[in-house]
């Protein structure tokens, strides 16, 4: 049985499902972080002045963090160039560029692990501190939607690529979709850094 | 109205291709998932029931041995039949998580949402048939997780439904395996929510305009909305208390907790009031969770029953609507009693007074409807006359609790307890009832027994009367709640303490008074009465589809000409006009 506007766009609303159930899902994902940082924001209010001391004594590793900011910043501009070579029929290049994206995803994951054992080699635990605490709640959980996105990416890269022989619109769609999520999880990100390392 | 037809030979063929195991167990037809996700909270309903039950008993006779099954539970909950305090804790925190997360909300949202919305808006499926699927394998798993931290060795969660911390932080009992349970539960809701939105926004059927959609429609998708917004926070709040727990950090701990006498070895720095925030920003948006499906289905029952179009159908709509943008913004009128400071609590003060509007328009636009109505008395219109008094009951004794200076004394008695459990036992179950009555045709094509569902709706209603009216007497004398015996509450009680001999017999009869639904749920499946396509001669979509609807629910095409509750049109030969049938000229 066919689900109605599963491809092509209703007439009315001029969207397919896919699109606004992966709008739907980011919505809960702003509340899911947002409530994160909201409990960033009270355990930094309730630190009496705490905070800084603790943020000095983390020493997260600002250079490391820089490299990660700009290696996911490039993952999102290859996840759009493989929507785009899509869009023009281009499968090697799609191929390429979703590969180049699940690459920056794990090049980031890497930076990632070096700090965290650098952390932990320094006696830096996740009860150490509530400032240590919520860095590694909240990396971690942002860590957990990169894995989430690379599987997702590289599902459509690898075998649900076939579907460009068959329904090229429908993947391109899908491609789209993934790189919604793709951009929201780059997009936590860019709040994570400063907020953590920066300010 | 065309008779019922057997299903088309397409459909048929169609089935033959599949196994027992895609059609009924992972299926991904609404309707299976529908009827799966009914089941499955309709036990967990009795299950639920069932704990408090026995808790019940330690209630009305403190210290006693429990008869029966007393020795069944085993040493370490109830040595020689009687019940330990903690066991006692324990029964509670799982009554309230399994009665919300597993028995109600599967039963209002996943059950009659699944099955009934997308044939109301006229949809072969939902949008997302894989999604939906996986969304109810994720409450089983959320439900098994649950059932089995009965068995672990410091038995289930005990800390209340609300986990409050830093006691649910510390706890040796299955808190772990409560949050855990809980996640699977979130992820089940979300993923639901996103294909209800999604659904009823793309796929209503042609001339299904916003305004000709079912209230029941309606209130799903504000319940949708609420469960996708509210359940984010709830799952931050877990993986905190999660971390809490396994990884020994401080989210929820001050400083310098002292735990058995010995401060406990963490950092500290972390907020109790904290957890609380999160948790009520999910947890009362979830009473309208509870409640909004039941006033969907009991809007649907009473139009088709008074044989009259609903009454100010569009300002009910707009006060769902408003309702539900509201119960975001007055979560923190469960938390007068922390001393949060009055600047805060006078805003959520006013918030809460004025949530109260909109469910006073909506319960008031349902009585009227009555008015003049050609009422039928058959057993979903029971229940939902039923619903009207005691969610009227229910809701004005939460009115003091909206004010501090009147919560403060309230708030830890069982004036609580009676005022939510009108709001959902009495009202959002009886409401709940009426749907499973209402829709038995459309999911089994046989009508279920109109005299076992009256031997079922008026035991119901004294009893639950019976159970629930004398904790508000209780509770206004001061008697503490959650306590196994009382405490020093009853010696100050005096005679209301002996109420509770009275609300337990209650209990007990009212599982008795559940015997008739049983039987009848179960011979009418085989043997009811036989139903057409439309038996209670309805307006709305799902009755232009056979019953029991085949994969793909409609075997015509639908085109909607009017608004969903035109009862009774004058100079009409009969005394409803199905939406989709075409304008008479």
């Amino acid at each position: 049985m066919e689900i109605p506007y599963t491809v092509e766009a209703h007439p009315e609303t001029g969207l397919n499902n896919g699109k606004i159930g992966i709008w739907l899902f980011l919505t809960s994902e702003v509340m899911l972080f947002g409530a994160l940082f909201a409990t960033f924001i009270m355990l930094r209010i309730g630190s009496d002045g705490e905070w800084a001391h603790m943020q000095a004594e983390a020493e997260l590793n600002i250079p490391l963090a820089t490299i990660n900011t700009a290696v996911l910043i490039a993952s999102s501009l290859t996840m759009v160039m493989a929507w785009a070579s899509l869009v023009r029929g281009q499968l090697n290049k799609f191929r390429l560029f979703g590969w180049l994206t699940v690459g920056c995803g794990a090049i980031f994951l890497v930076i990632k692990y070096f700090e965290y054992t650098a952390k932990f080699a320094h006696d830096h635990f996740p009860s150490s501190n509530t400032y240590l605490a919520i860095y590694f709640t909240m990396t971690g959980l942002h860590a957990l939607h990169v894995i989430g996105g690379m599987a997702w990416n590289a599902y459509f890269t690898g075998p649900g690529s076939k579907l460009f022989h068959t329904n090229r619109q429908w993947l391109t769609d899908r491609v789209e979709h993934s790189g919604l999520f793709w951009h929201f999880v780059d997009l936590v990100w860019i709040f994570l850094f400063p907020v953590f390392y920066l300010l | 109205m065309a008779e019922p037809v057997q299903a088309s030979p397409a459909h048929e063929e169609h089935h033959h291709e599949q196994s027992f195991w895609r059609k009924f167990i992972f299926s991904t037809d609404h309707k299976v998932i529908g009827v799966q996700y009914s089941v499955t909270g309709l036990a967990f309903l009795f299950f639920g029931f069932c704990l408090m039950m026995i808790m019940r008993w330690q209630l009305a006779y403190p210290g006693e041995p429990i008869p029966l099954i007393g020795s069944l539970l085993g040493e370490n909950r109830a040595p020689g039949g009687i019940m330990l305090p903690d066991f006692y804790n324990e029964l509670g925190a799982m009554h309230g998580t399994i009665m919300v997360f597993l028995g109600v909300v599967p039963l209002a949202v996943g059950g009659f949402g699944n099955f009934v919305m997308p044939l109301q808006l006229g949809a072969p499926d939902m949008a997302f048939p894989r999604i939906n699927m996986i969304s109810y394998w994720c409450l089983f798993l959320g439900g098994v997780t649950m059932f089995a931290s009965f068995f672990l060795p410091n038995g289930a969660a005990g800390n209340g439904w609300t986990s409050y911390s830093p006691l649910a932080d510390i706890a040796l009992n299955g808190q772990t395996a409560w949050l855990i349970g809980m996640i699977f539960l979130i992820t089940s809701s979300l993923l639901g929510a996103v294909n209800f939105i999604t659904t009823a926004v793309q796929l209503r059927a042609p001339g299904l305009t916003w305004m000709r959609l079912p209230f029941f429609c309606w209130a799903q998708i504000v319940t949708a909305f609420l469960l996708l917004l509210a359940f984010p926070p709830l799952e931050a709040a877990g993986v905190l208390q999660l971390m809490d727990r396994v990884a020994a950090t401080s989210f929820f701990l001050p400083d310098g907790l002292v735990v058995g006498g010995e401060v406990l070895e963490v950092s500290g720095g972390g907020s109790p009031l904290l957890w609380q925030h999160l948790f009520w920003f999910l947890a009362h948006p979830e009473v309208y969770v509870l409640i909004l499906p039941a006033m969907g289905i009991v809007a649907e029952v009473i139009a088709n029953n008074s044989r009259k179009p609903l009454w100010g159908y569009r300002s009910m709509v707009y006060s769902l609507i408003f309702l539900g943008f509201m119960s975001f913004i007055v979560w923190a009128h469960h938390m007068f009693i922390t001393g949060m400071g009055s600047v805060m609590s006078t805003f959520f003060q006013t918030t809460t007074m004025i949530i109260s509007i909109p469910s006073v328009i909506i319960l008031s636009a349902l009585f009227i409807s009555l008015w003049g109505g050609s009422i039928r008395y058959n057993t979903p219109m029971l229940f939902a006359l039923g619903f009207l008094p005691m969610f009227g009951i229910g809701g004005l004794t939460g009115l003091p609790l909206g004010l501090s200076a009147a919560d403060i004394p309230l708030h830890d008695t069982y004036y609580v307890i009676g005022h939510f459990h009108y709001v959902v036992a009495p009202g959002t179950l009886f409401a709940l009832f009426a749907g499973v009555y209402y829709w038995f045709p459309k999911v089994t094509g046989r009508k279920m027994n109109e005299f076992l569902g009256k031997l079922h709706f008026w035991p119901s209603l004294v009893f639950m009367n019976g159970v629930f009216f004398p904790m508000m007497i209780q509770g206004l004398n001061g008697v503490s709640r959650r306590l196994a015996d009382g405490g020093i509450t009853y010696d100050f009680a005096g005679e209301v303490a002996g109420l509770n001999r009275m609300m337990s017999v209650s209990a007990w009869c009212l599982a008795v008074a559940q015997i008739p639904f049983i039987i009848n749920f179960f011979m009418s499946i085989r043997n009811g009465e036989k139903a057409g396509r439309n038996p209670w001669n309805s307006t709305t979509l799902e009755w232009l589809a056979p019953s029991p609807a085949p994969h793909g629910n409609f075997d015509q095409a639908i085109e909607v000409t009017r608004g969903p509750y035109e009862y009774s049109v004058p100079g009409s030969d009969k005394d409803y006009a199905p939406q989709a049938e075409p304008a008479s000229t």
